[in-house]
């Protein structure tokens, strides 16, 4: 059976919303628990009162910067380590079996320490999103570089490319679709554990928010911190989709061909 | 043997070893190879023989396990060269005059520069229209042009090509070739050129160096310049009578070497 793109579009659109009507009619007509699973349209409300008194800007601000510094002192660095490892054999001597013994370990659990560290202030949250989006951004740019068509780099050897030419214009472009596929697993892992970050030692975000209203237990309040998280979500595989088509130009579909 | 002042590349009992953790497997040679400045020399050889190794070598992709590989100096410094791969030889993430300026950039030439030398390239291989194309917007025989103006931009002494034609289609084949012979006819450089088709190689090269089966080694060399004086005539070479005779004698020279790579296990 075929199914044309336009109704794939629609149908896509309508399965959320469908979610939210079925919800929206269970909470109406008493099928669910309401003190548990507030219905939508009271959500909407508390988050719209939320919006007036700007409280939800605050938070989510707090949240978003947090998370965008931390991705930044990860990936950055992370794509550099990657592309490092792909194409000197030493480097990959040294980092591989240090990247497989510290992967596994849970880097919310390292957070206490990171408190310990750089205290309860913005520097620890930085540091958790940075610990966790550099292992999956060293990884995919590693495996990106490795999976380049080995003449790609023959041609880089026998035009005397520099070693910078061998990273730029060969490593990087060759690795960038693994390294953006990287970055947004990376992005949403970041939201996953800020949100774990900020209900332990922090005074603001959309963490702390959560935990701070599941205390008082304000449950309308307490939905709209996912809520938020799924937007941010969402706003973020957009991004990424903008950046593949503005970063690899070669990659779009063109018309006139 | 040919005299030193008329010599461009000269291998020296040159061997190549692929050595795995449990075999070693002589890949090339012992071969002794002189190739004149200026020719136009096409290596034939049943698959494996390591034509395409003897390319890596000079083209500083592969070390010989044992021989020299002498190159005459032009003006007190060592020739360079520049490949052409066979297809998918282009980067995919560069536009078409990126790839054309890449040895270019190699060279730190500066942007203007680069940009002169790649667009005069581009109009020689008639891809003028499609500078900022990318190449999967490309069909396979453009993409082989591009990999031609990029050898040729940074002007090398040596032109290594290694079947650049083998994947296009037969009529596309016979175009560039003669395109190749063209732009080539403008600067006579010296060029080794690695294929499986005796028509190819009868029509472009100097010489046609027959190779022995695994390992490879010099079996004849059969001269084709003395028969086909350039410029040449692509069509005019194919009707006369003299290819018959040409072929013939490539054939024969090639047929056991064939066959003997046939007979091997796993082949």
């Amino acid at each position: 059976m075929s199914v044309s793109s336009n109704t794939l579009r629609l149908v896509s659109i309508a399965s959320p919303v469908l979610l939210v009507v079925i919800w929206q009619a269970c909470a109406s007509g008493g099928l669910i628990d309401t003190r548990f699973f507030p219905a939508p349209w009271a959500v909407a409300q508390e988050g719209w009162l939320m919006v007036k008194s700007g409280e939800i800007w605050t938070h989510t601000g707090i949240s978003v910067v947090r998370i965008l510094v931390g991705f930044l002192l990860g990936a950055v660095p992370g794509v550099i380590i990657g592309l490092a490892m792909g194409l000197s054999p030493l480097v990959r001597a040294i980092m591989q079996p240090l990247i497989s013994a510290t992967f596994p370990i849970p880097k919310v659990a390292i957070l206490p320490l990171f408190i310990l560290m750089f205290g309860l202030g913005e520097m620890s949250k930085y540091a958790v999103i940075a610990i966790s989006v550099i292992y999956l951004v060293i990884i995919n740019t590693y495996e990106g570089v490795r999976g380049i068509n080995r003449i790609y780099m023959d041609v880089g050897k026998n035009f005397g490319a520099t070693r910078w030419m061998m990273f730029k214009d060969v490593a990087l472009p060759g690795a960038l679709p693994n390294i953006l596929a990287g970055m947004r697993m990376a992005l949403a892992v970041a939201l996953l554990i800020i949100v774990a970050a900020e209900f332990l030692g922090a005074k603001a975000g959309i963490g702390y928010l959560i935990w701070d209203r599941w205390q008082i237990f304000a449950i309308e309040k307490m939905y709209v911190g996912p809520m938020k998280t799924a937007i941010l979500g969402f706003l973020s595989t957009w991004l990424f989709d903008l950046a593949e088509y503005l970063f690899m130009p070669w990659r779009r579909q063109d018309s006139n061909r | 043997m040919m005299r030193a002042e008329e010599r461009r590349v000269a291998f020296r009992a040159v061997t190549k070893s692929f050595v795995s953790s449990t075999s070693s497997v002589t890949a090339v040679g012992p071969i002794d190879l002189d190739v004149r400045d200026g020719e136009f020399l096409c290596i034939l050889g049943p698959s494996g023989c390591g034509k395409t190794t003897l390319l890596r070598i000079l083209g500083g992709l592969e070390h010989q396990t044992t021989g020299d590989v002498e190159l005459s100096p032009i003006d007190g410094r060592t020739p360079t060269n520049a490949m052409v791969f066979q297809e998918h030889g282009i980067f995919p993430w560069l536009n078409v005059k990126d790839n054309v300026a890449f040895g270019l950039k190699a060279r730190k030439l500066g942007r203007r520069q680069r940009g002169e030398i790649a667009d005069t390239l581009i109009e020689k291989v008639g891809l003028g229209h499609f500078k900022n194309a990318y190449p999967h917007q490309l069909s396979g025989g453009m993409k082989q042009r591009v990999s031609i103006a990029r050898a040729f931009a940074t002007d090398p002494d040596i032109l290594l090509m290694d079947e650049p034609f083998a994947a296009l289609d037969e009529q596309t084949k016979i175009l560039l070739q003669a395109e190749l012979l063209r732009i080539w006819e403008e600067t006579r450089k010296t060029v080794l050129y690695v294929t499986h088709s005796l028509d190819e190689a009868i029509v472009l090269a100097d010489r046609v160096l027959v190779m022995t089966n695994r390992p490879g080694r010099t079996k004849s060399i059969i001269d084709v310049a003395g028969i086909f004086p350039r410029p040449r005539d692509v069509e005019a070479i194919k009707r006369s009578p003299e290819y018959g005779l040409v072929f013939a004698q490539i054939w024969e020279a090639l047929r056991d070497e064939v066959i003997a790579h046939a007979r091997e296990p796993g082949a």
